[in-house]
């Protein structure tokens, strides 16, 4: 029976890296929090409309996991909440920020939204609107991946992150998908955001488990619990997992512990739980934490802190700029992008 | 020419596709050690071997979506369902993903995939497995949908459908599987998105597709009888629609009556009939009749599971009341 860990794996201090191994991470996860400050902003003066979901306070969850990969080969596939994956694959700020302003020159050419960013240049894959959708869609691409391997004989074909919430962990999708995934020997690593509301429902109210990583066991693969407010934490491990999926032939299954700052989307107060409870997470925030191990390890001054946030409103606000001043969408391509 | 029947000539499909294009998979339950629920795959899996024919659980959602990613990244997969009824279990995947991966994406992902099985009623299986699903399938902007009544348009179209970019679904049926016919030993195709007339006529036009087709033909014969010469069309392909040869058609008999298996309500054989009423207004000298299933579940009663569906009888006397002939 393959191995299951429930107990939280983080790192102290900076773990064995160097500071030009960190300051990138450290960059997205600025870039992302900036981004997503300015898409609220954006979105209460009505430029972005619709359902909106923040990514604050989960950065180092989507920068650290993807940071582990290889986009030459692997694949990334996610939820609805997907601005922050769409920055840590490398997706152009411009491009996400003209897809929630619904402009042409949006990634998905104004038809997507901030539930659908999407790149096949970067393999990624959406940006999935519909709860634990893209969980079997995921398990598709590992197939694939296995597929090229085994019947058109390349060579290393990577593996698939798939991403998505504790509130999926719920549908039949995600027991179907990891079931035939154990079956077939797929390289696929399933991550549960683990960010303890689906919705406005609190995990322990509707989950006969807490700790997701024990349902690996029931599909025999390996089950990892990670620490989600530690880039570095979720960096490793998942580093360590991608590894073991290509070298083992096997799915697993990571349990991360994370915590959203805003409410399920922009229309949600977040009512459901305490300003206690939200800003004890605050307190270990995940770009708190990294800027201060760095800082420990003197890598990292208050000024060079501050000129990494001011590039970063600057790449934002740039992003706004190209998002205002785009064209929107000729009524006429409604009737594109619809069959090949 | 060969004569061989749909199974068959879906089989050499297969087997041709599978042949000329690695990419090229079948996956669903029973397709690979069991040779098929309905035998359509036989032999492909001591051909091509393990993951190519690939059985899977029982899991429909887990298993389309699965193929609807591998297809996302370029392969190009075959998912049989064992039956539409089964396929209910799928549909969020064939909607929500497969249908508009390529929308969401504004046109940067394609997913060429297959969806294939047997749909509408086969006998005496009571209403879960008695269903007439296609309307479900061609509302949706996204797929395309054909069918076949011949072995020589099984061939043909699912060759077209395994090389098309885009998601097709194809209507099979149980029953017909065993009907046979000629089909030709050097490779062809049939384009997706064509109707084909089999029977021509002056008189009035009868418009079907799938399993009604022969039963069609046949009340097109006791048509005859009565001394009214009547054209049928075997649309083929629902989504997209060949108009052209319908109107062309309704334009030269002035009548038409539409048979359709699926209910009459908001269904595939009510929007043809509408589209027939408002494109040819000027030239119909007759309401447009609709032959489809009632409006109730199937029931097991074999007697009453005939009564529910369109029959020689209701065809001849819709005809009949399109002719002014009661």
């Amino acid at each position: 029976m393959a191995k299951v860990e429930t107990e939280v794996q983080t790192v102290k201090g900076v773990g064995k890296h160097k500071k030009e191994f960190l300051l990138p991470l450290l960059k997205q996860m600025v870039l992302i929090r900036r981004f997503e400050e300015k898409a609220a902003q954006m979105y209460g003066l009505r430029k972005i409309g619709g359902f909106c979901h923040l990514y604050n306070g989960q950065e180092a969850v989507a920068v650290g996991a993807i940071g582990s990969l290889d986009l030459e080969k692997d694949y990334v596939l996610t939820a609805y909440r997907d601005h922050g994956h769409a920055l840590a694959v490398g997706m152009e700020p411009r491009a996400v920020m003209a897809e929630l302003y619904g402009k042409i020159t949006g990634c998905s050419r104004g038809k997507g939204g901030s539930m659908h960013m999407f790149s096949a240049e970067k393999h990624f894959l959406g940006g999935n609107g519909i709860v634990g959708a893209q969980i079997p869609m995921a398990t598709g691409v590992a197939f694939a991946q296995m597929y090229w391997g085994k019947v058109m004989n390349q060579k290393e074909t990577g593996v698939t992150l798939c991403f998505f919430g504790d509130g999926a962990i719920h549908q039949g999708a995600f027991h179907e998908s990891l079931n035939l995934a154990s079956v077939l020997d797929l390289p696929a690593i399933y991550i549960v955001e683990n960010n303890q509301f689906g919705m406005g429902t609190a995990v322990k109210r509707v989950s006969a488990v807490e700790d997701f990583a024990v349902k690996a066991a029931g599909f025999d693969m390996p089950g990892i619990t990670l620490d989600g407010m530690n880039v570095i934490a979720v960096h490793d491990g998942l580093k360590a997992a991608a590894e073991q999926a290509k070298k083992d032939k096997t799915p697993i299954l990571v349990d991360i512990k994370t915590y959203r700052y805003k409410g399920h989307s922009m229309s949600d107060p977040a009512k459901y739980r305490t300003r206690d409870e939200l800003e004890a997470y605050q307190k270990q925030d995940p770009i708190l934490i990294l800027r201060a191990v760095m800082g420990e390890a003197k890598m990292l001054d208050d000024d060079e802190y501050k000129k990494i946030d001011d590039e970063a409103k600057e790449v934002v606000q740039d992003a706004v700029d190209f998002a205002e001043s785009s064209d929107q969408p000729a009524l006429e391509t409604m009737y594109e992008d619809i069959y090949v | 020419m060969a004569e061989l029947s749909i199974r068959e000539a879906l089989n050499q499909a297969l087997d041709e596709e599978m042949a000329r294009d690695e990419r090229v998979l079948i996956l669903g339950e029973e397709v690979g050690e069991y040779n098929g629920a309905y035998k359509v795959t036989r032999g492909l899996l001591d051909k091509y071997g393990m993951p190519r024919v690939l059985d899977t659980p029982i899991a429909e959602l887990g298993f389309t979506g699965m193929a609807v990613g591998a297809a996302t990244v370029g392969l190009r997969p075959v998912v049989e369902w064992m039956t539409f009824n089964f396929a209910l279990l799928a549909l969020d995947q064939v909607i929500n993903n497969a249908a508009k991966m390529r929308h969401m994406s504004g046109g940067q992902l394609n997913v060429p995939i297959v969806f294939r099985g047997p749909n509408g009623p086969a006998e005496y299986l009571s209403s879960q497995h008695s269903q007439a699903l296609q309307s479900l399938f061609v509302h949706i902007p996204g797929l395309k949908v054909a069918s076949y009544a011949t072995p020589y348009d099984a061939k043909g179209i699912l060759k077209s459908a395994i090389r098309d970019d885009n998601p097709v679904v194809l209507i099979e049926s149980e029953m017909a599987y065993s009907w046979t016919g000629e089909v030709p030993e050097e490779e062809y195709t049939i384009p997706l998105g064509k109707a084909d007339v089999k029977r021509e006529g002056a008189e009035i036009t009868l418009i079907t597709y799938s399993k009604p087709v022969r039963m069609v033909l046949e009340a097109a014969a006791e048509l005859e009888k009565l001394g009214v010469d009547a054209e049928v069309i075997d649309l083929r392909s629902l989504r997209p629609l060949d108009e052209e040869t319908i109107y062309a058609s309704v334009r030269k008999t002035n009548r038409a009556v539409v048979i359709d298996e699926s209910w009459p309500v908001a269904s595939f054989g009510s929007h043809v009939a509408w589209l027939i009423s408002h494109n040819c207004f000027d030239v119909l000298d007759a309401q447009v009749e609709l032959v489809s299933s009632e409006d109730v579940p199937m029931p097991y009663n074999h007697a009453m599971e005939l009564a529910v569906q369109p029959s020689v009888e209701k065809i001849v006397a819709a005809a009949k009341r399109v002719l002014y002939m009661d």
